[in-house]
Order: C-alpha cells, then structure tokens, then sequence
C-alpha cells in the first residue's frame, strides 16, 4: 500500500526545483527575492560605510537648526530666524499651491483645446494642432525660461510707474500693475474684521474666510439638492421646473451678504519706495510657472481628451440625436460620461507629472521644496543625503494622494456594469 | 541642479570607496592631471577666454598646484561648478581643490568636512545699483528687491542685515552669477549682492560700468579660499603650502621673471629654502626641491596673479586693500619656509 503512494507522489529531489514545473517558479521568485535583497543591501551598506569614511552621520537634527534665510513667498509667516523645518513646509506648500493652480488650469485648457480640436471648424482644428504639438514637443523646462524670460523683458519695472509721465501705467481701473517683478494686485480689507481662528505654530485663519468657504460648500449642496428636487419632480410629472435662478440665488446672495457683513472693499497696491505695496505681489516666477506647466500639461490633456471622445462610437451619439436631444445634451448626457472612464486614468498620470515638474521651479527663483529643503537648506547644511530622501518622501506622499483621490473619481465615474 | 545635486551624492555615497582611502597625491599624479573645481564664470576670477582657455585668479591657483604636483601647469581639467554643487563636487571626488571664491565658515570647516587651506582673497559681501536709482548707503534699501545667489553665505548674511537694520526687502533667487547679472540688468531687481570682488568683476563685463556703482557698506567678512576633503592632510598640507609660496614668493621679492636669477644669485636664506637652494623642503611633502619654483613660474607670485586678473590695471580694477601683504599694512602672511 505505501509502495501505491509513494509512486504517486515521487520524493522530493533537489533537481526538480529546475525540472517539476510545480517548484519551478517558486525557485525562481526566490533567487530573484535574494539577488534584488541582497542588491539593497550592498547599496545601503555601501552608502553606510561611506558616510563613515567620510566623517558623516546620518541625522535629521538639522531641521530644528536656524534656517537663516528669507523665501519670496511664504504662504504662512516664515522669517529667517525660523527652522529649516518650517522652511521645507513654506517650500512644500509653494508646490502646493502651484500645483493644484495647474492642475485646475491645465484641466480646463486641455478639455476646451481637446473638444476644439475636433471641432468642424478647419481653422480652430489646425490651431489646436499647431498648440499641441508645439508644447508637448519642447521640453518643459524651456517653456518655463521662455515664459519668465518674456516677464522680465517685455514688463516695465515698477520705477516706470513712478511720476507724472510715467511710461506704464497701471491697468483694470488702477487695481493691478504688471511689473517685470510681480503682477501687483489688491488686497482685501474687512471693515469689521472677525478676528482669526489660531492653529498654533503661527497658523491662522481669518473667520471671514472660514465663513466664506463654509457658505459656498454649503450653497453647491443646496444647489444638488435643488437639482435632485428638479429630477424628482420630473420624473412625476414630465416637465422639468426652471431651477437656473434658485441655483443662482443661492450661489451668491450668500457670500453678498457676507461681504456686505465684514465690510469688504479692495486696496489696490500703491508705488511706495522701490516697490509696489500694500496690494499683493505675486512674483514672476509663480506666474510663469504656472502658465508653463498648465501650457504644457494642457497640451498633453487636450490629447487624452480627444482619445476619449473619439473612443466613443458614432452610433451613440446618432441614436441619442435619434430621440431628440440635443447636441449639448448628447455631450454631457451620453458622451462625455463614457468618455470620462477613458479619460481619467491618463489624466491622473498627467496631475502627477505636473506635481512633479513643478520642481523646475527654481529656474525662475519660486522658492518650492526644491528650492527651500533640496536647495538652500541642502548646501548651508551640506546634509544631502537626508534632504533628498526626504523630498523623494514627500513627492512620494503627494502622488500617492493625488493618485488616490483620483481613484475614487475614476470608481464613480467608470462604466458600472450590471 | 536637482540632477547634479542628486547624482553628485549618490557618487559621494557610492563611488567614494576608492577616493575614501585618502591619498589624493598619488592619484592625481598617476592621473597625470589636476582636478580642480572652480566658478562656471566669473570674470577676473575663472572664466573661459574665447578659446576655451580658463584665465583668472582662482584658476592661476590651480596652475600653480599643478605645477608644483605634475611639473606642468597646464595638465589642469577645470570643472565649473554652481554655489550649489561645489561642495558636493569636492567631498565626492570629483575635483581634487577647490578654488572658487568659497568663504571660509567654521560650520563648512568642520560640519560639511572639507578644509580650507588659506585665504587668496579676503572679501565681504557689498551692494551694487544702478546710479540712477539715487542711493548711496545700502541703509536706504528698505523695501528694495535684491537679486542674490542661492546656496551661498551671502543669502544668510542679506537676512541677517536687513534683520539688524529692521528694514525689509524681497529676495530674488537665483542661481548662477550670470543669471544674476541677467536678472539686475533687466530690471528685475534693484540691487544686486555679493562679494565686492563679484561685484567688480561682474560690473566689467557689462557694456555700461559706469552706471553702475558699488555702495560703500560692506556687510560682512567673506574670507575666500582654496578648500581640499578633510582627511587627506598630505595633500592640504601641499595645496596649503604651495598658496604661502606664492604669497612668500611676493614678500620676498622673487617674481617670475626674476627667479632663475635669484635662484642662482639669493644669498637670502628664507629664499634659498623656498627655492629649493639649499634644504630640501619638498620631500616632506612627498615632492621634489623644485615645486614652489614652478608653482611661481606657472603665473607669477601672488601679487603678479592679483595684478594680471583683478588689479587696479584690469578692467576689474580692484584694489589691494586687506590683500596686501603684511608689511604693506594688509593681511597677507605666509608662515615661514622654515
């Protein structure tokens, strides 16, 4: 009996790692598992060993030091007496801000340029083209140069506004002043002035603009829920009520109200000294930035868009002109939201490319965390190592949310089947 | 720059087994070639001529190290670096000196392991505007936009001073001397800062020098030096020495044109020995008895070098000021060739 079993299931032999197709591949993603092991290991204790002959340790100590130095732009209050540390967050929040600036223009450009270039319209066709393929084909960072380099020269500097026969003056009702420096633009001052919410760390946020954002959420659910209404009753009923002005009240007699409330007005900026002050100066770098990488990334969306459209088979927009409706329904009824499911993926790769190539920034001098933590803070320390794992962590940790929210889009809006 | 940076500490992290072992003499000499580091472009102190040759005060140092290691002070490869690689460029050994007006801080010294061997150029950081502008102290900057290279001392001090002053100002960081250079010329910035001597050298290359002037506050200490890795004192101690012979060389009246004469002529003892006349000084650094000869005759002893690049005959037309040497009321001193 035993002699049955035992010929059924031959004893294991070394050899047949290589040669029984059941242990085959176990093998072989073990070997691999050792030598990609064993690969990190070399390099890690090379860098150790390294370091070690050089005199250098590993450490983070150095950003609690002072940092020393003064950034352009500090979206929350940073002067150099301030850590290392919070200068990586100044820069941090820079690549925020220029990002997500670009993501959103970059969407829009690259959904009119897209559907545009579609168009029946020879002339806008080929111009979306020539849009196109001029600025996915020229490297990214010459755009940025390019787009700063026409700031710097073309604008006049702030002396020029100064006199009276001064050669530029200041547009849009006296309120904004294009300098080669900054775009000057006004502020905003609050008659009663609701004081700030304190996070600490010197964080704060003004109530107003707390109030302010609360009231336009709270408006676009008021608005869905007037739709719902609309649906609901239409599907009772068969006509749709006219709901374009409930949505709108409610949209803005809300924010009229506060700003009837604190008391808004705007505070252009006036020429005072060298520069323009008390408006708000938003730097050159920011601006050319901003435009090349919405240029840039815009060029590449406006392809992925039009992928998505034409990946939409004629017939569904014949039939759905078939049943009456009409060609601004067809689009946001039945093309686009088939079209989303092929559109999304791409453009999630693309929201993380412009995340990452805002680190060209320092081409223009915008203080980001590749100008703050990988670029002063790395040579007055001279801690490279630890700066740039520690930036590779952060990009690394942006694009992983980015790309996660993106992916709870894409489940919404992919094709449910049933 | 994220590239360089990247990749030059990687090298450092990596390839550095070889170079760690720490005897830069004798792998410059079986190279056959000198690596040294020095600005991408700064007239005056490194700069490429229209045929490619590097010229300049920095780069005569270079040539003279060369030719007190190799015999030849042509077999340098220079190597442009940034405010922001140069370091890295030194500690991953990719250069062997550096000698591009880098400012002698204790924290560089020590926590970013290099060693500076001596001062070539004692500097500080100046102001300079156009004329038009109407200022003449760097006191009435407040609220001024100041162009200023990232990665440098200078950044810190700007802070500091305008700190001190309690005046405001809004930084332009840049990257390089000349997109600087650039950025003031277009008007982007109102001042530009740096060390004086960058001033100077910067403003000759413009095509109106004389619109432009340099305000009278200098801000702070920038002691310019040639810096070599820690750890390797051999060859500090050679680059270190071969700096002092062109400063003695100066002192002591031995000039290039003069020196094969006083070789055979000084009855000068200081001079014997650093000539190689009669103790063989070179040996204890691991070189022959003629090094500090050829490293005078590669350009000339300090003063030659300081009057041929940036002396007060050149465009740049600095003077000597603190760089005298000590009898003359400055601060040049070489320790004895004793």
């Amino acid at each position: 009996m035993t002699d049955v079993t035992a010929s059924a299931n031959p004893p294991f032999r070394p050899g047949m790692l290589i040669h029984d197709r059941r242990y085959r591949s176990m093998t072989f993603q073990v070997i691999v598992f050792i030598l990609v092991m064993a690969l990190l290991w070399w390099l890690v204790s090379n860098t150790v060993r390294n370091l070690d002959a050089l005199g250098k340790d590993f450490n983070f100590g150095f950003l609690w030091q002072r940092a020393g130095y003064d950034i352009p732009q500090t979206p929350i209050p940073y002067t150099s007496s301030d850590t290392h540390f919070r200068a990586a967050v100044v820069g941090l929040l820079n690549t925020l801000i220029v990002s997500i600036l670009g993501c959103i223009a970059a969407t829009v450009v690259g959904i009119v340029a897209g559907v545009a270039r579609l168009s029946r319209n020879w002339l806008i066709a080929r111009l979306m083209t020539v849009y196109v393929e001029a600025f996915r084909n020229v490297p990214l960072l010459l755009w940025i140069l390019i787009v700063f380099a026409i700031f710097t020269e073309i604008m006049p500097p702030p002396n020029a506004f100064r006199g009276d026969n001064a050669t530029a003056g200041m547009i849009l009702f006296d309120n904004v002043a294009l300098t080669n420096r900054y775009t000057a633009i006004p502020t905003l001052a609050m008659a009663n002035d609701p004081g700030s919410l304190d996070l600490g760390a010197r964080i704060t946020f003004n109530w107003a603009t707390i109030a302010f954002v609360v009231v336009l959420v709270g408006g676009w659910f008021v608005r869905r829920m007037i739709g719902a209404w609309a649906q609901r009753v239409q599907d009772q009923t068969g006509s749709r009520p006219t709901t374009w002005w409930m949505s709108l009240a409610v949209m803005t007699l809300p924010s009229l109200l506060l700003i009837w409330y604190f008391g808004l007005s705007l505070v252009p900026p006036t020429l005072k000294g060298f520069n323009f002050t008390g408006g708000i100066n938003v730097q050159n770098g920011l601006v050319a930035l901003w435009l090349a990488l919405t240029l840039y990334t815009g060029a590449f969306i406006a392809e992925i868009v039009r992928a998505g459209i034409l990946a939409i088979s004629r017939g569904q927009s014949e039939a759905a002109f078939a049943l009456g409706l009409r060609p601004g329904r067809t689009m946001s009824l039945v093309i686009l939201p088939q079209a989303l499911r092929v559109i999304i993926p791409p453009l999630i790769s693309q929201y993380l490319n412009l995340t990452k190539n805002s680190s060209l920034a320092i081409a223009v001098g915008y203080m980001d965390i590749k100008g703050t933590l990988g670029g002063t803070t790395l040579n007055q320390t001279g801690r490279e190592l630890e700066a740039i794992l520690l930036m590779m962590g952060v990009y690394l940790v942006l694009s992983l949310i980015i790309s996660g929210g993106m992916n709870l889009f894409n489940a919404r809006v992919k094709l449910k089947e049933r | 720059m994220k590239t360089s940076v990247f990749l030059g500490s990687v090298a450092a992290a990596t390839l550095m087994a070889g170079a760690g072992a720490a005897d830069t003499l004798a792998d410059v000499k079986a190279r056959g070639e000198l690596n040294c580091g020095v600005n991408t472009g700064l007239v005056g102190f490194a700069a490429p001529d229209a045929n490619g040759n590097w010229t300049g005060f920095d780069v005569d140092i270079c040539k003279a190290v060369a030719a007190a290691v190799l015999g030849d002070p042509s077999k340098v490869k220079y190597v442009p670096t940034t405010g922001q690689t140069r370091f890295t460029a030194l500690s991953s050994g990719e250069v062997d000196v550096l000698a591009r007006n880098s400012t002698w801080t204790f924290s560089r010294d020590t926590d970013l392991k290099l060693d500076f061997i001596g001062v070539n150029y004692y500097d500080g950081q100046g102001f300079m505007v156009r004329k038009d502008l109407g200022v003449t102290s760097a006191k009435e900057l407040d609220g001024a936009t100041i162009c200023i290279q990232t990665g440098t001392t200078t950044e810190l001090n700007l802070a500091d001073y305008f700190k001190a002053n309690n005046m405001a100002y809004q930084p332009v960081n840049i990257d390089s001397n000349a997109e600087g250079e650039q950025q003031y010329m277009a008007g982007a910035c109102d001042a530009y800062t740096t060390d004086a001597s960058g001033l100077a050298a910067t403003r000759a290359a413009f095509a109106d020098p004389e619109n432009h002037i340099i305000l009278p506050e200098i801000i702070s200490k920038e002691p310019l030096g040639p810096a070599v890795r820690h750890g390797d004192n051999l060859w500090g101690d050679i680059v270190r020495w071969t700096l002092y012979a062109l400063i003695a060389a100066e002192e002591y009246g031995v000039t290039s044109k003069n020196i094969e004469e006083l070789t055979k002529s000084s009855q000068n003892p200081e001079v014997q020995r650093l000539l190689g006349v009669t103790d063989d000084l070179g040996a204890m650094i691991g070189l022959d008895k003629d090094w500090a000869k050829r490293a005078i005759l590669a350009s000339g002893n300090y003063g030659e070098i300081f009057a041929a690049n940036i002396g007060e005959q050149t465009p740049i037309g600095l003077a000597r000021g603190l760089n005298a040497q000590w009898t003359q009321g400055g601060l040049m001193y070489a320790m004895p060739f004793r």
